[in-house]
């Protein structure tokens, strides 16, 4: 790719200025997914282009960028998304969260706390929380305008009969300001309670859905539960960081191909080399 | 179980692609891009049809730069094209005015001007011609002297009036009125349901080869109403495109031309005709694709019928189903997606399972239900 | 006695309709617009529904009787007329104006429905006792353990037996699904509740223990119903007012007992002679 034969930030401003209405949008309406006319991109439907969209159209010269995938800053798709959008606007990478202006993520929340200068662009696979209950499109468009939420929690309900518990995993659907079912993208349960009464934005894409949504700062996010089957986080207790030690953050599960061990790391790597580091001194 | 949490690099990343390089080198022969466009045309035209862009030279190095993996080729073209400002909207293309190369109808033995079989696959004999083996050029050229020498040159280009319209006259078949509402534009806004026609046509022109043409195929074995169509008009030939002349309205230009295959499907349905007449009729369906894809088009119209008569049991008739499922670059990505590391989602189902079989050995049963289906966690 | 709903001039049409089928004077040939071909399934139906009582509606199939319901429960968007109940808002608004937000609300607290075919009101992959819990979680409620208690006594009451709470309607006959969807239909006390056929379809010792549930229920909740049916022996055995339907027009009303015994318009006649 020569960089001269392309726009700054790829996007040409028409496309970038039809994107920021739809997040203009989803800000004023939390938790409500906005239509886009989602734009084909050099990168795969399906590995981040609704997230990259979104950062290629709010991006200016003067940020700094921090991808990462899955909490990770050297995984192959975060590089290669950082490289790409690097390489059409020119502007500064980091690895340290509390620099970065704006982050891309795929499924992680960054454990440092976010703040008023900060936006969180997620990617998003299915943004349609109700998908699971009504595969059709157009019905679960009239059930979110309705607020008819009952098969949301039927399903988790569900769950409980089968097997006495809530079994939803990642992607847990949460409340957003008391209106709308929202998919939160699949973040871990541990990230979830992060997203309620936020100092930052976050930004939520889903290309190949071609979907944009938005929980702004200071709005109410609520996991989906019941009075004696509350919402529960990820078993992280009794862990600690084999990098940096860390405890009560999210891991990743490390197997030892030859002892056969079971070790944890900190799942946000950026998080991990800070503390590791700060320890040393 | 051993996922130790792969960490690439960019290193990675380059020696991967340099690798791929070595793999498109294999072999002592460059593929000249002028040899895909003239000798893979059919290659050529399936990439530009699934890109939704007509441009043969584009089209030839995608699939030069991909090993001809058509899924790359397209998604090259998809990505290059949604970079290109639309400059011009081509005026109304009439298939009359085709200047064909073949044109056959199913449904009538004698149409106007006869049937014209052109050059068709249909009745080869499907045998690997080993000759090829050791073809040459010389012999090529001789073999194209002596056709175009012997044939009879017309002295204007072969043009028929539609076989749809002769049954129009007789009002068997649907007359709409002419709708020229500026159609919606899928490529700039994300298409809402229910979809209007022109949504449908567009998705279904650049939907996948393969899926358009099995989810047709379901509908004929059963799976819809479309039991078995008949194919009123099958019509292979180039159309000129032409543009509004910039400095006069009233004027045009002409861009060049495109070689298209039309299909008009005749499917027996209840019809609303303009006349008093109301009852059974003919609807049509309708396919249109770049280059000679017959079957793709043939199916295109199939499904195009399917469409109008709504039915969500049958997936042929399901909108969202068919409109959702055929678009190369989504279900691509989406399948390919699953390649990424997914440690963090993986992780936490993994804790849910772990923390229902504790819990129920605990209560001594095992973590699935009562009847038999294993524990069932989305994941994405 | 209390009224608890009104329909007043309700139609539903299939197709544009013209001047000449909008009035309901002028005749159609059966149910359809001889000028512009417009199927006419509901035309102008009246008809008030009292505190306690069975309504019967009887007709021949195709007569709009299920299209009626459909429009009721929201289901089918009426092209004309109003219905009014005395639950929401004091009956002064009419439920076909106000927003589909609030219209999905109305039919989760104060509306039950119970369709022909069971697969419209039940969700066949998931366990009975979740689909009787749905309609307690549309109303708000979010403790598992009471949802359970109480899906289980309602099923219990349509003697679904416990052990067969959790699993899905698919695995039932057609009598238990019918009485899932009873049990589904009445868990939020909804002071109307609408049957549709219920039925239809079934062998006749099931029929009765179904109607005879039905009755039981009706006395013990104290519930409002419209009971749909082309079987006048289920309507006798249910009902204490009868309306009969006719391409899509209400032909006759009155008490059952005096529809049975006397009945004044042929189709009527016809009905209760083929009676046995």
């Amino acid at each position: 790719m020569n960089e001269n034969d392309y726009n700054f930030a790829f996007l040409d401003e028409g496309s970038k200025r039809e994107i920021r209405r739809a997040i203009i949008k989803a800000i004023t309406i939390p938790g409500c997914q906005i239509p886009f006319g989602s734009r084909e991109l050099p990168i795969g439907r399906g590995w981040g282009t609704g997230g990259l969209q979104i950062t290629l159209s709010i991006i200016g010269p003067d940020d700094i960028l921090k991808v990462i995938d899955q909490g990770n800053d050297d995984s192959v798709n975060a590089i290669s998304i950082k490289k790409f959008v690097s390489r059409c606007t020119g502007v500064e990478q980091t690895t340290d969260t509390q620099k970065a202006t704006i982050i891309q993520s795929r499924h992680r929340i960054p454990e440092e706390k976010l703040g008023e200068n900060h936006v969180l662009v997620l990617q998003v696979p299915n943004p349609e929380p109700l998908r699971s209950v009504e595969r059709s499109v157009l019905k679960a468009r009239q059930m979110h305008g309705d607020t008819e939420y009952s098969a949301a929690w039927l399903l988790l309900y569900e769950q409980i009969v089968r097997y006495g518990k809530i079994t939803m995993g990642a992607g847990y659907p949460v409340l957003v300001d008391g209106r709308y079912v929202m998919a939160p993208s699949p973040i871990p349960r541990y990230d979830t309670l992060g997203l309620d009464d936020a100092d930052c934005l976050y930004l939520f894409g889903a290309g190949r859905e071609k979907m944009i949504y938005a929980v702004p700062p200071h709005t109410s996010v609520v996991p989906l539960d019941f009075d004696d089957f509350p919402f529960e986080l990820e078993n992280v207790e009794e862990r600690v960081c084999r990098i940096c030690g860390a405890e009560n953050v999210y891991f990743d599960e490390i197997f030892d191909s030859e002892t056969g061990e079971r070790h944890y790391q900190c799942s946000d790597s950026g998080f991990c080399a800070k503390n590791a580091a700060a320890k040393q001194i | 179980m051993a996922y130790v949490a792969v960490k690439g690099g960019e290193a990675a990343i380059e020696k991967s692609i340099e690798l791929l390089k070595l793999s498109r080198s294999e072999g002592k022969n460059s593929l000249e891009t002028e040899v895909i466009t003239s000798r893979m045309k059919q290659l050529v035209d399936r990439v530009m049809c699934e890109a939704g862009f007509y441009a043969p030279l584009y089209a030839a190095i995608s699939l030069k730069q991909n090993e001809g993996s058509l899924e790359e080729a397209v998604f090259l073209m998809r990505a290059y094209r949604s970079t290109l400002t639309r400059s011009h909207t081509s005026l109304e293309l009439d298939c009359r005015e085709m200047r064909l190369t073949r044109r056959i109808s199913s449904a009538f033995k004698d149409i106007p001007l006869g049937q014209i079989l052109g050059p068709t696959y249909d009745y080869t004999h499907r045998l690997i011609n080993f000759d090829l083996l050791s073809e040459n050029e010389e012999e090529l050229e001789a073999f194209k002297d002596e056709f175009l020498g012997n044939i009879e040159r017309l002295s204007t280009p072969m043009k028929a009036a539609r076989v749809s319209d002769l049954l129009r006259e007789e009002n068997l078949i649907a007359d709409y009125e002419k709708d020229n509402t500026e159609p919606e534009d899928i490529t700039q806004e994300k298409f809402m349901f229910p979809a209007s026609r022109s949504v449908k046509l567009q998705t279904l022109f650049r939907a996948d080869t393969g899926f358009i043409s099995g989810v047709a195929y379901s509908g004929m074995r059963g799976y819809g109403a479309s039991a078995h169509p008949t194919i009123g008009e099958l019509r292979c030939g180039y159309m000129e495109i032409e543009i509004a002349y910039p400095l006069d309205t009233d004027e045009s230009m002409v861009l060049g031309e495109i070689l298209f295959t039309e299909v008009e499907a005749y499917i027996g349905s209840h019809i609303s005709t303009s006349g008093a007449h109301d009852g059974l009729g003919i609807a049509i369906g309708y396919g249109l694709v770049f280059g000679r894809a017959e079957t793709r088009a043939i199916a295109m119209s199939i499904l195009d019928c399917a469409l109008n008569n709504p039915d969500p049991s049958n997936p042929p008739n399901d909108e969202e189903f068919v409109l959702l499922h055929g678009e190369p670059l989504e279900m691509s990505g989406f399948i390919s997606h699953l390649k990424l590391p997914h440690y963090v989602t993986y992780q936490s189902r993994l804790d849910n399972i772990r923390k229902i079989r504790r819990e129920n050995q605990i209560n001594g049963s095992n973590a699935t239900s009562e009847y038999g289906e294993e524990l069932c966690i989305s994941d994405e | 006695m209390d009224q608890i709903m009104k329909v007043n001039e309700l139609s539903v049409v299939y197709g544009k309709g013209c001047d000449y089928c909008r009035d309901s004077n002028n005749p159609l040939e059966k149910n359809r617009c001889p000028h512009c071909m417009a199927v006419c399934a509901v035309r102008d139906i009246s008809l008030e529904l009292y505190d306690s009582e069975i309504l019967g509606v009887v007709g021949e199939s195709g007569s709009g009787k299920t299209t009626l319901m459909k429009a009721l429960y929201f289901d089918i968007i009426p092209t004309k007329g109003s219905a009014y109940l005395a639950a929401y808002n004091n009956g002064e608004t009419d439920i076909f104006s106000v927003s589909s937000q609030q219209q999905r609300a109305i039919r989760n607290n104060l509306l039950g429905m119970v369709y022909q075919n069971p697969v419209m009101g039940l969700l066949m992959n998931y366990s009975s006792g979740g689909n009787v819990a749905q309609k307690l979680i549309a109303a708000g409620h979010r403790n598992v353990a009471a949802m359970q208690e109480r899906t289980a006594q309602l099923l219990d009451h349509m003697e679904i037996p416990l052990n067969r709470v959790k699993e899905p309607p698919r695995n039932f006959s057609g009598g238990m699904q019918q009485r899932v969807q009873i049990s589904k239909a009445i868990a939020n006390n909804p002071p109307v509740l609408l049957l549709d056929e219920v039925t239809t379809g079934l062998d006749l010792s099931v029929q009765a223990k179904v109607l005879d549930l039905i009755r039981m229920v009706q006395k013990q909740l104290n519930i409002s119903v419209i009971v749909v049916s082309h079987d006048l022996a289920v309507i006798r055995m249910l009902s204490d007012r009868t309306v009969v339907m006719l391409d899509g027009q209400i032909v006759e009303h009155g008490f059952t007992d005096q529809i049975l015994e006397d009945p004044q318009h042929w189709f009527t006649q016809t009905l209760v002679h083929s009676l046995i």
